[in-house]
């Protein structure tokens, strides 16, 4: 259930020093039941200002993932300091649950050390401590970490704070030309860099599983048509410039294959290509429209959009060895629109986007029980992509006119949204996990 | 790049669209769009009836001037109205050999961006179809598809929608 209460909360508003996009992260919506955790300012020994304010940018982190509710400044007096004992009893009287208390330290030019401890007040036990050495330009990354460490601890599941996003700006300027630019930016909003842009349409990034690489289509040469571009290097190949369609990318989990959608054979239809052989794969065979393909995790089949029942739906196709393929099932059947499938990483359920009444909304489908929750209600939500933990969705919405970026709880509890001041924002993918850090 | 500078152009024409600029020289990019009071060209020299001399393309009275057809929501069927606009292009594609024209298919900004692009290609291909019926050349049609990235009308309601969803019918004059 949606609460209708809507708290907006303003929780900072900062200058992005890299691109100078200001960027505002509303909390459109709080969650009942979250954990109260009170996370003490860092204590910081420095003459000037601290660099980042770390326990700011966890406590934005943790509140962003609906399950932790951090207590304002005000709610944590006497502060705590680093090194000091934790009067356990004065935080146990005040119903405080956990508490983070930590410490940046400047150890030479360009050298920090983040430190900190997770503590039970009820237990009066540390539950993890860690020290993080650091940069300048690398704080927030550990301040990320850092949330990381504590979301682990307190539910077990890996936290994707210390991840990335891409999504796709449209800009213009005084004389109305038009410029589409491909970003990257922290799972938060910050630290936006972009990696490609083009007068023209660019759509539909898609990650690589290793997350080195986005496949996106560009218009750039007049017609859509498939890159796949090296975040490190900026270096972008072309993989596949047929005739009509050349859309909708979807790295297979291995990395070694692109589902596409071509219409080279007369109609939109799926296929694979391999990346090493270039060998091309078709996958369905139907005079309806099919696209917007998405891999289950196995890489065994593909969740697709296809109107061959009179309305855009979403069909499963198994695909085996010999490259024939099994008939498609259809998988959605609740309202006359579901659209562009997002699998999440356990595979256990599938984001689109629903029509209803109200409009078009994200909805996610448990595959186990076949259950439908529809979790957001602005009118022209599209673009669903799952946190690589699964807990979180990333949308594309509308706010005034302008495209936004916004997030869910894929229990529909926790709603936020990121709104970048320049252009309009659209087709956010969430990264895998970089690497195994 | 030759379609792009193409398009850019088409985009600049279809802003002026309605201002009755003074007679400018129609060259190969402007005379995508039809613009009521441009100068006759007589490239191909085809005339019509009506008093009209020089090339119906130019013609405002001809339905040739009508380059844009509409669709309804999620859909890709040609109104009965529009098969005569369709026809009439046509008519004259078939009559003149060279010239081709780009079918750029396009929809509301509604549901997916990706489903978008595809559902603007079948607008753009059922009209390729209709004209590939009347005796059109494959290779006189060229399909692009832009889904919901290039709407005309910028409201988030029914009348601007409905001004998205549709195929363009754009001469190359070449």
């Amino acid at each position: 259930m949606l609460r209708k209460l809507k708290l907006i909360i303003v929780l900072f508003l900062l200058i992005a020093a890299q691109t100078r996009a200001e960027l505002t992260i509303d909390i459109t919506q709080t969650v009942e039941g979250a954990t109260p955790i009170a996370i003490a300012p860092f204590t910081w020994s420095g003459q000037q200002a601290a660099p980042e304010n770390i326990a700011a940018i966890i406590a934005a982190d943790l509140s962003r993932s609906g399950r932790f509710e951090p207590l304002p400044k005000a709610d944590i007096q006497p502060l705590p300091q680093w090194g000091q004992p934790l009067e356990f009893p004065l935080w146990r009287a005040r119903k405080i649950q956990y508490m983070v208390v930590g410490s940046l330290q400047r150890r030479g030019p360009d050298q920090y050390v983040v430190q900190f401890q997770l503590f039970d007040i009820k237990l009066g036990t540390q539950l993890t401590g860690y020290s993080i050495t650091s940069q300048v330009s690398h704080l927030r990354k550990t301040a990320h970490q850092v949330s990381d460490l504590i979301y682990q601890t307190l539910t077990g599941e890996r936290g994707a704070f210390d991840t990335h996003i891409a999504y796709v700006t449209v800009v213009t300027d005084r004389s109305g030309r038009k410029s589409y630019n491909l970003s990257i930016a922290d799972a938060d909003g910050f630290n936006e860099q972009i990696i490609y842009t083009s007068p023209q349409p660019i759509l539909s990034p898609s990650w690589s599983p290793d997350g080195r690489q986005l496949a996106y289509v560009s218009y750039t040469r007049g017609r859509p048509e498939l890159y796949i571009q090296s975040i490190q290097t900026r270096i972008a190949k072309r993989v596949s410039d047929f005739p009509g369609l050349n859309n909708a990318p979807a790295f297979s989990p291995d990395g070694k294959r692109l589902a596409l959608t071509l219409s080279k054979d007369g109609n939109s239809e799926i296929y694979i290509l391999d990346l090493q052989t270039h060998h091309l794969q078709r996958v369905t065979h139907n005079y309806a429209i099919d696209t917007e393909p998405a891999w289950m995790p196995d890489g065994r089949s593909l969740i697709f959009t296809s109107d061959r029942g009179g309305s855009p739906q979403l069909y499963r196709v198994d695909l085996d060895q010999s490259g024939r393929n099994n008939q498609p099932r259809r998988l959605t059947f609740e309202g006359n629109y579901n659209a562009r499938a997002a699998i999440s990483p356990k595979g256990t359920h599938v984001a689109m986007v629903n029509r209803n009444a109200k409009g078009f909304h994200i909805a996610v489908l448990d595959l186990q029980n076949h259950y439908l929750t529809v979790l957001t209600d602005n009118p022209l939500d599209e673009s669903p992509s799952f946190s690589p933990n699964g807990q979180m969705i990333i949308y594309a919405s509308e706010s005034a006119g302008k495209g936004v970026l916004a997030e869910v709880s894929i229990d529909g509890r926790a709603h936020q949204r990121l709104r970048f001041q320049r252009g309009d924002v659209r087709e956010p993918t969430w990264s895998p996990f970089m690497n195994s850090n | 790049m030759r379609i792009r500078n193409f398009l850019i152009s088409v985009l600049m024409s279809s802003l002026i669209i309605g201002c009755q600029s003074s007679p400018q020289k129609p060259d190969s990019a402007t005379a995508g769009k039809s613009q009521a009071g441009s100068t006759a060209d007589q490239r191909f020299g085809a005339t019509t009836g009506g008093g009209f001399s020089g090339d119906p393309l130019n013609d405002p009275n001809s339905p040739l001037s009508q380059r844009v057809v509409y669709f309804d929501f999620d859909s890709s069927e040609v109104s009965t109205a529009d098969r005569n606009i369709i026809s009439a292009h046509a008519e004259y594609l078939a009559n003149h050999p060279n010239v081709a024209i780009i079918l750029e298919g396009h929809t509301d900004e509604r549901g997916s961006r990706e489903y978008n692009i595809a559902l603007g290609e079948r607008r753009a291909r059922a009209v390729q179809q209709l004209m590939l019926l009347q005796g059109v050349a494959q290779k006189q049609i060229q399909v692009i598809s832009f889904g919901e990235e290039r709407p005309v009308a910028l409201g988030h309601n029914e009348a601007s929608w409905h001004l998205n969803r549709r195929v363009e019918i754009l001469y190359s004059g070449n």
